[in-house]
């Protein structure tokens, strides 16, 4: 302006060495895409898989609940109910093991869609959005690296049993399938709180929502007793609660080795919770811009 | 004829409740330059910035960048803009290669060359000292050299700044202006917001003086400028009994009235031409009368509202929807 200091302003420094080639805005229009192809979708998905990796290793405490939960509730579980419900310990564990194992896994879901809120709320998604990437990686990218904490879960808790007595009569098979299945049905059931991550308005209020989904959905299963024990009404209600079918799915094989119904069912209802719920996230995550 | 826009709207419309936030905004950037939207707070410029970034959705009127229709072609319009927000968009949690290299890899680069860009943009901003180290650790400039750097990495034609320097010191802020100039001599486009009648002047081309979501004005720094009017000079006298014969030096020498306060021997007048101000030294001292302060005044951005729109630039006034006087420049 009008200090007697003021050098042209418009003239471009000369100090700077121009870049490789100079930008040509119409190669640049032709250039460009009108969506992402399924090669650039997984590239983009394992990137920000990348990124959860990066921020688990950086902040372990989120591993508190995988870590502290298969642990102490095996082992108080099975001392505290192992007599009533099934006479001994060792006669309990069976019954127990996948049902924690399924607990587990629903818990680490319920993470999933706070940690999914929390992370909408940062800077950095405005970025995300303004990148032409998939509506699906941002969402799916932290999946993927939650499988390592469902993987984690399911071993413990199984090593935890195993420490104070259960003998799983599927053998190495049967354990690695149950804990592959328990995994798939833990991912699966994730979309769902992904989906409440993308529509509700703030982080608290996902963890309020998915405690309401998760206490019913487990402890009304099979889970901890055996659905006979239970009044009728509530019966009906265990049989049908999908968590049953992978508790059930899960003792299978991890008793006996054997691939049964229940598991042929486990999976087609893990296979319709990512039909339904995998759309109806991202479209919520799209149209939150 | 190629049509060398590079942005382009017509009647750009966001309404948030009853709120206008954008309100009829016709805008035409073209290719190359750098055009600045000069406004106060709450005037809209971060709603338009993102409305065109395809960051919040139009509500009304048309806008194109290159040719592209914004409104249906967001994948298309994401590939030919880098965004820099009003607040940094990188990920904290992060170290700054780290988040170069994401954005890199999002955007389809192979691993290899990712790398190699992130090192250079770290290179070429300042900043490969800091690059392992964890954001929290950044300063505010820091920060934003590295949105600006994450901005950058598939070289856009057209790239979004708002605000870019607000909160940086004079001269992080110099830095920052030459990173700017630089961008367009590699063959960018630039729409920056700012609140500084200042750095509009020193970066644009062209500006659009926006207030209450309507643009008042648009037209080159200078005639902006000669619209609102001149410096002032502010000279104080070491001897407040003098100002009488200071104000006859001043009006023969400037042939301005000038505005005195006697009580503290202050006497100010509008400076048409800088180079004057050392006529009126001059005379002073061969009057004998000694000076014990003198400054040169630029006009503000609250100036150039006042006499743009007739109201300051807290857009506290009532009268938002009233003709402004300056309406006709566009
Ligand atoms: N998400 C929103 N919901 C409701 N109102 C909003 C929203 N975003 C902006 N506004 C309103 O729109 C108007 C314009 O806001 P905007 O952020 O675009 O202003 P600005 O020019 O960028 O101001 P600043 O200089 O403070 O950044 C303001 O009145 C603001 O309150
Ligand atoms: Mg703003």
């Amino acid at each position: 302006m009008t200090t007697t200091s003021a050098v042209n302003p418009k003239t471009p420094t000369s100090r700077v060495a121009p870049g490789p080639r100079r930008i040509d805005p119409s190669a640049a229009v032709a250039r460009t895409t009108s969506h992402s192809s399924v090669q650039e979708t997984w590239t983009q998905t394992l990137a920000m898989a990348w990124r959860a990796l990066k921020k688990m290793r950086r902040k372990p405490e989120q591993f508190f609940d995988v870590l502290i939960q298969p642990l102490l509730f095996t082992a108080m579980f099975a001392f505290i109910f192992g007599g009533a419900i099934s006479g001994s310990v060792a006669d309990y564990l069976p019954v127990l093991i996948p049902g924690i194992l399924a607990q587990t896994a629903l818990t680490v879901c319920m993470a999933t869609g706070v940690q999914l809120r929390e992370d909408m709320d940062k800077g950095v998604f405005d970025r995300f959005k303004s990148l032409p990437i998939a509506r699906i990686a941002p969402l799916a990218g932290p999946m993927i690296a939650d499988l390592i904490r469902y993987g984690i879960a399911s071993v413990l808790t199984l090593v935890t049993g195993l420490a104070i007595g259960y003998r799983p009569g599927g053998g190495v098979l049967g354990c690695i399938g149950g804990i592959a299945l328990t995994v798939f049905a833990g991912w699966s059931l994730a979309w769902i709180f992904t989906w409440l991550g993308t529509m509700a308005r703030s982080a608290q209020s996902v963890q309020g929502i998915s405690m309401m989904i998760m206490f019913p959905l487990t402890f009304l299963s099979n889970a901890f007793v055996p659905a006979e024990t239970l009044p009728g009404w509530l019966e009906a209600f265990v049989k049908v609660n999908p968590v049953s079918h992978v508790v059930s799915a899960v003792r299978d094989l991890f008793n006996d080795g054997a691939v049964t119904a229940e598991v042929g069912w486990a999976v087609v209802g893990c296979a319709v919770v990512i039909a339904v719920f995998a759309p109806l996230a991202v479209r919520s995550y799209s149209r939150k811009m | 004829m190629a049509d060398l826009s590079a942005v382009r709207t017509e009647n750009l419309v966001k309404v948030f409740g009853d709120v206008r936030a954008v309100d009829g905004i016709d805008l035409h950037v073209r290719q190359g330059e750098i055009f600045g939207v000069l406004g106060p707070n709450g005037a809209g410029k971060t709603t338009m910035l993102r409305m065109l970034a395809t960051l919040l959705p139009i509500d009304g009127g048309h806008a194109e960048i290159f040719g592209v229709d914004v409104r249906r072609e967001h994948h298309r319009i994401r590939q030919l803009v880098g965004v820099t927000g009003q607040y940094a968009s990188v990920d904290e949690d992060l170290t700054a290669r780290e988040n170069l290299w994401l954005f890199a890899r999002l955007q389809g680069l192979p691993g290899g060359r990712a790398r190699t860009i992130a090192g250079d943009l770290l290179e070429r901003f300042g900043l490969q000292e800091a690059a392992d180290r964890p954001l929290s650790q950044f300063s505010g400039g820091m920060r934003r050299r590295l949105d600006l750097a994450s901005s950058l990495i598939t070289r856009p034609p057209l790239i979004f700044l708002d605000e870019p320097t607000t909160g940086l010191d004079p001269r992080t802020r110099g830095q920052m202006w030459d990173t700017i100039r630089e961008l367009v001599t590699d063959g960018s486009t630039i729409l920056l917001t700012t609140q500084y009648l200042d750095e509009a002047d020193q970066l644009a081309d062209r500006v659009a003086v926006i207030d209450h979501g309507r643009k008042v004005a648009e037209d080159t720094p200078d005639a902006l400028k000669s619209q609102v009017g001149d410096a002032t000079l502010q000279l104080g006298l070491a001897d407040g009994s003098d100002i009488a014969l200071a104000a006859d030096i001043v009006r023969r020498l400037l042939g301005e009235e000038p505005v005195l306060t006697p009580e503290s021997g202050r006497v100010n007048v509008p400076l048409p031409d800088p180079d004057r101000a050392a006529d009126v030294l001059i005379g002073l001292r061969e009057a004998g009368l000694a000076i014990s302060s003198m400054s040169v005044a630029k006009p503000t951005l609250d100036e150039v509202f006042l006499a743009l729109t007739g109201h300051g630039a807290d857009g506290e006034s009532p009268t938002a929807d009233d003709e402004s006087p300056m309406e006709a420049v566009r």
